[in-house]
């Protein structure tokens, strides 16, 4: 694929979109939420305020470079993950880096975040953020295995390493979709997909009754605003590589509120009626139910 | 009032022996090195506050200052019986949320201090520690009669009775204790202050750093932290 | 029954006339020589296993302080409170939280609020509730709460006081005229 200067624009046009999209989700799912208990819930434009007052914060203090770091490593991952993955298959504007080998760079920025949150909380010094960060390596780790397991299944599959492809095999109809072809690898692709998305019942690692509140304990004002961008842009970058990999990928935005709104709600449906896993219980959930079903799937294909 | 014995006289004179983890001794590294440490200098940074200048043009701090009170984060810190009058402000009957008002774990990432009811002088040590832990701006709110002259706790030993006088208070809700309807009245009076830039707590305590430590440190005996805790 | 257990004791121990406050509530006052193996007697054969609280009370007039601990025996559903009474200078007690572990925490206690020290018991010179207090200890009754407070914390002025009783008349029922002092 030839590389065109103006691909640039239109990454960052997606990148646009889909932060507002994320953050306007997000309050839209905390208001659905808050309705569900009987709350009139926050206004739906709640984060783009609580992100300018972070902004807008006159002190800050620091605990060394990776505290920096940490946040604009984890933004990193997020915005990595998003350019490198087609937003909207047949789009030429949404295309963004895609190239023929992206599902394993996909793979990698998966993580990336989650390392360089660990480095600079770590550096901040907080008991909390170094508990926090020991239990939310382990668990995406762990998460991470079924998930892998399903994405060779699909490869051996698809016969590619290519989102682009893999979308593209999706398309014509409905059961088309990797979730009818190869309904065993998005089994366990949404077991890990439910664990790696930070809510309950996976989210021991931020636990804010126990030790409030995990990784950014120390994080505040720029910090905080970084990472809160990072917090609704990464899930909906995360969600849109499930999207592409096993439900069909989407053809236009529209298409893709739709699916990425739907795809969100399973984790937070599966969280408001689950109690909240220890990390030795996440473990053993994935090793229990996500590992055998991701051999399952690599045999089956 | 209550009769009491004028001639009865408080014992000023005794310091408070500083406690045996914080004073300064030798010790031993896991790998052999023997090392001198004084907790109170090596822990901590003892540089007082700054004064935080507003932003240069009045349209941006006003924008600002509009954005800070329609997101303002709450210290979970509860002292007092308030603390039980704060609780059902999440739940949905009062649901404070409606009003961008969020409850935050931790003190880095909140804006408002609740001084929920009386502090002893236990209280107040980490009230303080909490207070400086917060970004600028910050804003504290006193509830209740008890923060403002002592309340049913006037006669106490160990109740301070003018929180003013040891944190730069912005408000106050008067009660014993204010009502959460009460409370949410509060909120947006305390947001019209923010929003007409009259909220600068922070920076008169930065100001006034010497005066608020002097009478911190006057009823606080077992000073064992830093002056300034960042 | 009560009756009963305090004529027992009677034979071995010093006790005072008791004082029967309700079926199941008596007051006792001991020697203090006595006390341990008048509370071992009670813990292990007469049932009463369960150590309900250890307090003190001032009497300044006296120069005395009362430690009251009191007992109870869930079985029979009784409750036997002993006084002993010490010295207020250089007050110092027995150490029981060999027989109950609770005790210890009471022994700190008394000794940061009433300065009654308890040598042997475990962390007693530690703080328990105060921190940094170098004054007298509060409870004594030669304290006074308030000309501390007063020399202490600053006023705000404006505070009033009424008397409750005469507020709520006056603003209940305005019409009404006081009553006339006689």
């Amino acid at each position: 694929m030839s590389f065109e200067w103006i691909q640039i624009a239109w990454a960052l046009l997606t990148l646009f979109i889909v932060i507002n999209y994320g953050l306007i989700m997000t309050a839209v799912i905390q208001k659905i939420g808050a309705r569900v208990g009987g709350r009139y819930g926050i206004p739906v434009w709640q984060n783009y305020i609580d992100l300018i007052k972070n902004f807008s914060l006159r002190s800050k203090i620091h605990h060394g470079v990776m505290f920096y770091l940490g946040p604009v490593f984890r933004l990193t991952g997020g915005i990595g993950l998003l350019l490198f993955v087609p937003t909207i298959y047949g789009s030429v504007m949404h295309q963004n880096f895609s190239y023929s080998g992206d599902l394993i760079l996909a793979l990698y920025f998966v993580f990336f975040g989650t390392l360089g949150m660990a480095l600079g909380a770590g550096e901040s010094g907080h008991p909390h953020a170094a508990i926090g960060v020991s239990r939310g390596l382990s668990q995406v780790t762990m998460a991470e295995l079924p998930l892998a397991l399903a994405v060779y299944s699909m490869t051996l599959q698809y016969g590619t390493l290519n989102i682009t492809d893999i979308v593209a095999a999706q398309q014509g109809s409905i059961f088309n979709w990797t979730l009818f072809t190869n309904p065993l690898a998005t089994t366990a692709a949404m077991i890990a997909f439910v664990g790696t998305m930070m809510r309950s019942p996976f989210d021991v690692v931020l636990a804010p009754q126990e030790i409030p509140i995990g990784p950014p304990t120390e994080y505040h004002s720029a910090y905080l605003a970084l990472m809160q961008t990072n917090r609704v842009l990464y899930p909906i970058a995360k969600t849109v590589i499930f999207m592409n990999l096993f439900f069909g990928g989407a053809t236009n935005w529209f298409e893709f509120a739709i699916k990425i709104f739907a795809l969100y709600m399973v984790s937070v449906v599966v969280g408001v009626v689950h109690p909240r896993f220890r990390v030795e219980q996440s473990i053993g959930f994935f090793l229990k139910w996500g590992l055998p079903v991701g051999v399952l799937s690599i045999l089956v294909v | 009032m209550k009769h009491f014995d004028p001639t009865f006289k408080k014992d000023t004179e005794k310091e408070f022996p500083l406690r045996e983890e914080m004073r300064p001794r030798t010790v031993e590294t896991p790998d052999g090195q023997t090392i001198e440490i004084e907790p109170l200098k090596d822990y901590f940074c003892e540089a007082p506050p700054k004064v935080h200048p507003k932003a240069y043009s009045k349209i941006v701090e006003d924008f600002y200052n509009w954005a800070r009170a329609e997101s303002l984060w709450i210290l979970g810190f509860g002292t007092g019986c308030g603390a039980i009058e704060m609780r059902p402000l999440m739940t949905p009957r009062f649901d404070a949320y409606r009003w961008g008002i969020q409850w935050r774990p931790t003190p880095r990432q909140s804006n408002l201090l609740m001084i929920s009811g009386y502090l002893s002088i236990k209280t107040l040590k980490r009230a303080i520690r909490a207070y400086e832990q917060m970004q600028q701006p910050k804003y504290v709110v006193g509830l209740g009669s008890c923060t403002i002259n002592g309340g049913m706790y006037w006669d106490s030993y160990n109740t301070i009775k003018r929180l003013d006088d040891y944190l730069p208070v912005d408000m106050y809700i008067a009660g014993c204790m204010p009502r959460p309807e009460a409370l949410l009245a509060g909120f947006v009076a305390l947001k019209k202050i923010i929003k007409a830039g009259k909220a600068e707590g922070a920076n008169l305590y930065a100001e006034n750093f010497a005066q608020y430590k002097a009478n911190q440190k006057a009823v606080i005996k077992d000073w064992d932290m830093p002056d300034y805790s960042w | 029954m009560m009756k009963d257990l305090i004529a027992k004791l009677k034979k071995h121990y010093k006790l005072t006339e008791p004082d029967y406050r309700r079926a199941d509530l008596t007051f006792v006052t001991a020697q203090k020589d006595e006390l341990r193996s008048l509370l071992i007697a009670l813990r292990d054969i007469e049932g009463f296993t369960h150590l309900v609280l250890l307090t003190a009370v001032d009497w300044l007039e006296e120069g005395l302080f009362q430690l009251t601990y009191m007992l109870n025996n869930r079985a029979a559903n009784r409750t036997l409170a002993l006084r002993v009474m010490i010295p207020r200078a250089n007050a110092v007690g027995d150490t029981i939280h060999d027989l109950w572990p609770t005790a210890e925490t009471y022994q700190r206690e008394l000794r940061e609020m009433f300065g009654i020290d308890f040598p042997g018991s475990p962390r007693v010179n530690d703080e328990f509730i105060l921190e940094g207090w170098t004054d007298m200890p509060p409870y004594r009754r030669d304290f006074d709460s308030l000309a501390y407070s007063l020399q202490t914390y600053r006023e705000r002025p404006g505070r009033v006081t009424h008397d409750p009783r005469e507020h709520m008349k006056k603003a209940l029922y305005p019409d009404q005229k006081p009553e006339a002092a006689k």
